[in-house]
């Protein structure tokens, strides 16, 4: 992260171009270690794509988040074994005598060196092997096959209800600013956003599923089951994550067409006479389209973690429930593997946030 | 026949919101009159504050930041515009009545070309087609001196540069051949070579197409290049209205005879330059980038003297202070205060080193902690340097005041409770306060009113009488430095160009850049403009 | 500051806070019937001796409500104080250090970060022995990463206006520029983040405690109760809607407040990205 100091240039106002470059950096949450402002240097002529500084910027938040999740696996690896406290010894609590944390660590492979251990660990979890479960001793990764696929189709029909409505709620909020609908859509957005995930869960499984009796409570899933029943059955935890996601989505996203709509190109649109249909579309959200993908992209990274609640709550098969489960055992190859796919889904989402915004600035399409 | 603008008595008001207050209402503009010829050219002029933006724009019937015209009619060829509906008002925005921002970077949309901006408001208004927009956005790119205009139209604003976006912008303005243009301190934010380029394009755009204008801005020299008539105001209400030759040359209110005699200070130059205090040998100094900022440059400063250095932005003249101080160590050369070499970097420099050689900004709204009163302002150096707590350091914190012209009264007072010169003045006294021997001056007057400035002025000559200061005067306004200066250096892009004694520096023959940058300065003589365009022999950086 | 200008919002945040802290404060005085103690049937209905009815053992969920208040506010708040401390003094030596060791700290901090907190809470508390201690430091640990990226910006945004320079020209040691010059300029944007991090320590800690991995019973704390009650809901026992609706009106309370002290702020730093 840049910054201007006493050793750094000021900006110079007519060399310069135009106005200062919007930082690429999000909001909360995801690292962004790169700004726009490496892209100078265009070719008149050139290879266009190999050599166009935009393709280089996305090929370096690649390798930046490749870098990033192999960081993050050797911090979820190595890092827990770092930690204090012996693990066999935690493990086994009140039966700990030294002969049966002898043989717990021959068991579970745990006399092995470190980085032995690390490197198989890594390189079956590439090729999709993430060893077997201490508790079932069953495959971790077939495990995961299943789970996983069910954790996505939740998280997917969250995502698809949620941020057309988030969109469409900001846009509104927008329109009416700081009259009544702004006010109410700001006060209930702020209380749903305080609301714990499995408060908003029991109270509608309470009122749909109990009282009323029109959805079904838990949402179990099992493999012959049509989609509609599948959707049946996953309408309620949907509904919560919806909720939880919405929130957050809907202020963002205002805060950030807000702030387009303040700006001085919008002001001489207006004073050019356009219509504001026209200034909307054509001046507004061209320009609001970056900001708005990277809050969309972060709090779908959330989603994915807030998947974890929610299927406890609701008893679904998913990657959450299988997670929290095996670090109640301690059943440490599947939290490893788990939390390296988490972790994961969410460094890809950041990436994909930071390089559709790149994509979505100008400045760092057509380069100089 | 009625003229193309009167304005008649008109009134703006907005409410204003101070933290942990009651919200009040001001009146920005109160009772203004004014009338336009078609074809003709009217300045505005004021201080920062006069309302001149929030007039300019109630042509256009609009209010920015909450300004409510809440008096007076607006008639455009007769009509009054102010009752108009929205679509009526729309259909004269962009269409009758153009506008040109003072920031030309923020103004044009970062996501669209150019030229489609520029024709935009022409064709959607329905006045043009598509083509014949494109013709007519040709040929003004060309009037206006605009770079290959043929392809300037493909470009994106991030493309191009400040002087000719704000080029752009008039273009834009101009394309729906519009009755009146609003031009809203368009060269304000341009470096002073530029300014000139710019300011001819305008006339010369305005004088091809037989456009009315308004005219803002705050600098009188400039609006004397342009305007048929000018109208002083300040705090919302006219000071004086009338043509540009009785304004400039027989100005009758004391207020715009304040304006016109601006910069009549004057010091003669010291003759004996000898007795070095300040000596700058051979110094080179890079950012940690690598960027190389100051190339090879020498001078020196005697005693109780001024030097001025003058340059444009990015001229490192600002840089070169910061390496006297020790802020940016220089890599090559020495810097020589009073005989002793000093450290390149100011965390080896003792605290008497420190303390002799002080630094005045030209922002004196970030210069000072918001959080500390004026007396922790102006006593800490007191503090740190002399020890002196409690009552001495109060007793002198007030003596410092009445130095710089401020009552005593101001002790307990929060820099944001303070006006733009007191600020400034405020930030001397913190200078003053370590007893130093060399003052930096780093354009300290270029954010302030002309008139304020002057006071400014006025006082760091006092106080160099006074208390035997010796200043380097950082500027890129040649009337300071023909005012102030004892001796000059002129910069640009990191070398220096010229030094010597004032009378020296500033006299033919010149080198090339010297001379455009002197050329650059608008005069406040009728017809400078079209002299001085005719004799440059430098192209500026911008074209 | 003017009384009045506090908006009514801001009042009822206020307001609710102070309550949680009475009963956090005063539960043993307060508290109708013990922590642990059996009073009744299981899941009786609320009215009569039971204000709010009893929970899956039979015991009063009003008490068990007031001091899981104690717990719930003790850990959140210990957590946050820690959290807070710990990213403003890394944030702000980096801030002003500048060079190796910011780099370094910045790097550290974006690596955690990129690892969502509840997935790094769960592989974390996987290893480590149940215990109080350890639950407010991990809780902390992982919530500085938010405070440091804040604190960096908002004192590199300090950092580089002339008025520090000008103390730095003076010749000022770095303690003096950070707690002098720095320090109370950027008050507003990082109580308003204090704030922030209270609310999310409640809502985390909660949610911990539900999963089983938070606070241990036979300890009250608002998120294990909603453990403990959950299985009721099926058959339409609301009990643990008790505990949730607390965790929820808290967290509302203190978001209100700080919605306040957001919008004194003018700095465009901080904040939910929601402003």
């Amino acid at each position: 992260m840049t910054g201007t100091g006493p050793s750094q240039g000021p900006a110079t106002p007519n060399d310069a171009p135009g106005a200062e470059e919007p930082r690429v950096a999000i909001i909360a949450g995801g690292p962004a270690l790169l700004t726009g402002s490496g892209a100078k240097g265009a070719t008149a002529g050139g290879i266009r794509l190999l050599r166009s500084p935009l393709a280089s910027l996305i090929l370096q938040r690649l390798a930046l988040s490749v870098a990033l999740l192999f960081a993050v696996s050797i911090l979820i690896f190595g890092g827990v074994e770092a930690l204090p406290g012996d693990f066999a010894t935690t493990y086994l609590g009140q039966s700990a005598t030294p002969q049966a944390v002898d043989n717990i660590r021959k068991d579970l492979g745990l006399d092995k060196p470190l980085t032995e251990r690390y490197v198989t660990w890594l390189g079956g979890a590439v090729q999709g092997d993430f060893g077997t479960s201490w508790a079932s001793r069953n495959s971790v990764s077939e495990q995961i096959g299943k789970r996983l696929g069910n954790s996505l189709f939740l998280a997917f029909f969250a995502a698809i209800v949620s941020v057309p409505l988030a969109i469409g709620l900001g846009m509104l909020a927008v329109q009416y600013r700081n009259r009544l609908p702004d006010r109410i859509i700001n006060i209930v957005s702020l209380a749903a956003i305080s609301l714990p995930e499995f408060f908003i869960g029991y109270l509608l499984i309470l009122f749909f599923a109990v009282n009323l009796g029109i959805a079904t409570f838990p949402s179990t899933v099992y493999d012959s089951m049509t989609f509609l029943e599948r959707l049946k059955a996953i309408a309620l935890p949907v509904t919560t994550l919806v909720l939880v996601v919405l929130a957050h989505m809907m202020r963002m996203t205002r805060a950030a067409i807000l702030s387009v709509m303040s700006s001085a190109y919008v002001e001489t649109a207006e004073l050019k006479g356009l219509s504001s249909l026209r200034i909307i579309a054509r001046h507004a959200a061209p320009n609001a389209i970056a900001p708005v993908i990277t809050v969309v992209a972060l709090n779908l990274a959330y989603l994915v973690v807030g998947v974890v609640v929610v299927e406890v709550v609701f008893v679904y098969p998913g990657m959450g429930q299988y997670m929290v489960d095996a670090v109640t055992v301690r059943d440490m190859p599947v939290v490893q593997a788990c939390g390296l796919i988490f972790a994961a889904f969410y460094i890809l989402l950041n990436m994909a946030a930071d390089i559709l915004a790149i994509l979505a600035n100008p400045r760092l399409r057509h380069p100089r | 026949m009625h003229n193309l603008l009167s304005v008649k008595n008109l009134k703006i008001e907005a409410t204003s919101y101070p933290p942990g207050a009651p919200p009040r209402r001001v009146t920005l503009v109160d009772n203004v009159s004014f009338d336009l010829a078609k074809g003709k050219v009217l300045g505005l002029i004021g201080e920062s504050g006069a309302g001149k933006s929030t007039i300019g724009l109630s042509a256009l019937a609009y209010g920015r930041g909450g300004a409510e015209i809440t008096g007076g009619q607006v008639l455009l060829d007769g009509t009054d515009i102010l009752p108009l509906g929205k679509s009526g008002i729309r259909k004269i925005r962009g269409a009758r009545v153009c506008y040109v921002a003072q920031s030309a970077a923020a103004a044009f949309n970062p996501a669209h070309k150019l030229g489609n901006q520029v024709i935009e408001a022409t064709v959607m208004h329905g006045l043009m087609s598509r083509e014949e927009a494109r013709k007519r956005a040709l040929y003004l790119f060309q009037v206006l001196g605009l770079p290959n205009p043929e392809t300037f139209g493909d470009r994106f604003p991030h493309q191009v540069s400040g002087g000719q976006l704000q080029r752009a912008m008039t273009a834009m303005a101009l394309c729906s051949n519009p009755e009146l243009i609003i031009f809203d301190e368009p060269t304000t934010a341009l470096d002073v070579t530029t300014q000139i380029d710019v300011l001819a394009a305008i006339k010369h755009a305005i004088e091809a197409t037989g456009t009315a204008a308004l005219y803002i801005t705050h600098d009188l020299a400039v609006v004397a290049q342009i305007s048929d008539d000018i109208m002083v105001l300040r705090h919302g209400k006219m000071v004086e209205y009338g043509a540009v030759q009785q304004i400039i040359e027989a100005p009758r209110e004391d207020y715009t005879r304040a304006l016109v005699n601006v910069r009549q200070t004057a010091r003669e130059e010291a003759p004996d330059q000898t007795n070095t205090l300040l000596k700058v040998e051979h110094v080179s100094a890079q950012y940690s980038n690598g960027f190389k900022v100051l190339h090879d440059v020498s001078l020196h400063l005697p005693k109780g003297q001024t030097l001025a250095i003058v340059g444009e932005s990015g001229s490192g003249k600002s840089t070169l202070a910061r390496v006297v101080t020790g802020l940016l160590p220089h890599t090559e050369g020495r810097v020589v205060f009073d005989g002793k070499e000093m450290t390149p970097s100011l965390n080896k420099r003792s605290r008497d080193d420190l303390r002799r050689i002080q630094l005045i900004y030209q922002m004196a709204d970030t210069a000072m902690n918001p959080r500390q009163t004026v007396r922790d302002i102006i006593g800490r150096p007191l503090t740190f340097y002399d020890g002196l707590r409690g009552a001495a350091k109060t007793a002198r914190v007030k003596e410092l005041l009445d130095q710089i012209e401020m009552g005593s009264g101001f002790v307990d007072r929060y820099p944001a409770e303070l006006s733009g010169g007191q600020k400034q003045r405020v930030a001397i006294a913190r200078a003053l306060a370590a007893k130093p021997e060399l003052i930096l001056c780093d354009e300290p007057t270029s954010a302030l009113d002309p008139l304020v400035a002057e006071g400014i002025l006025k006082l760091l000559l006092r106080l160099q009488e006074e208390e035997q200061l010796s200043y380097v005067f950082i500027t890129h306004d040649i009337g300071i430095v023909r005012a102030i200066a004892d001796s000059v250096a002129v910069m640009h892009r990191g070398n220096l160009v010229r030094f010597g004694p004032k009378s020296k520096v500033l006299a033919p023959p010149f080198d090339d850049y010297t001379d455009l940058l002197l050329k650059s300065v608008p005069e406040m003589e009728i017809g400078w403009l079209e002299k001085v365009l005719a004799t440059r022999k430098m192209a500026s950086a911008d074209n | 500051m003017r009384l009045r200008s506090i908006p009514l919002s801001a009042w009822i945040g206020i307001l609710g806070i102070a309550i949680a802290i009475f009963a956090a404060i005063f539960a043993d005085f307060i508290a109708p019937y013990g922590e642990g103690e059996i009073v009744g049937d299981i899941w009786l209905p609320m009215g009569g001796d039971f204000l709010l009815g009893t929970d899956n053992l039979g015991r009063d969920l009003l008490s068990r409500l007031i001091f899981g208040a104690r717990t719930t506010i003790s850990v959140a708040l210990a957590a946050s104080i820690l959290c807070f401390s710990l990213g403003m003094i890394l944030s702000f030596t980096a801030a002003v250090t500048g060079g190796v060791v910011d780099q370094v700290l910045s790097r550290l901090n974006d690596l955690m970060m990129s690892v969502p907190a509840l997935i790094l809470a769960l592989v974390i508390l996987a290893v480590l022995p149940q215990n109080i201690f350890i639950l407010i430091t991990v809780m902390a640990v992982i919530d500085s990463t938010r405070v440091y990226r804040l604190g960096r910006a908002v004192a590199l945004d300090v950092a580089v206006m002339e008025f520090v320079e000008a103390a730095k020209l003076r010749g000022e040691g770095k303690i003096w520029i950070i707690f002098r010059e720095i320090l109370p300029n950027t008050l507003s944007p990082l109580l308003a983040e204090f704030g922030l991090r209270f609310a999310f320590s409640i809502l985390f800690l909660s949610t911990l405690s539900f999963l089983g991995l938070g606070i241990q019973p036979p300890a009250a704390d608002w998120g294990g109760m909603v453990k403990d009650n959950k299985d009721g809901i099926i058959f339409g026992i609301s009990a643990a809607l008790v505990p949730g609706g607390a965790i929820a009106a808290l967290a509302v309370c203190v978001n209100l407040v700080v919605d306040w002290l957001l919008k004194r702020t003018s700095s465009l730093k901080g904040g939910r990205g929601d402003a």
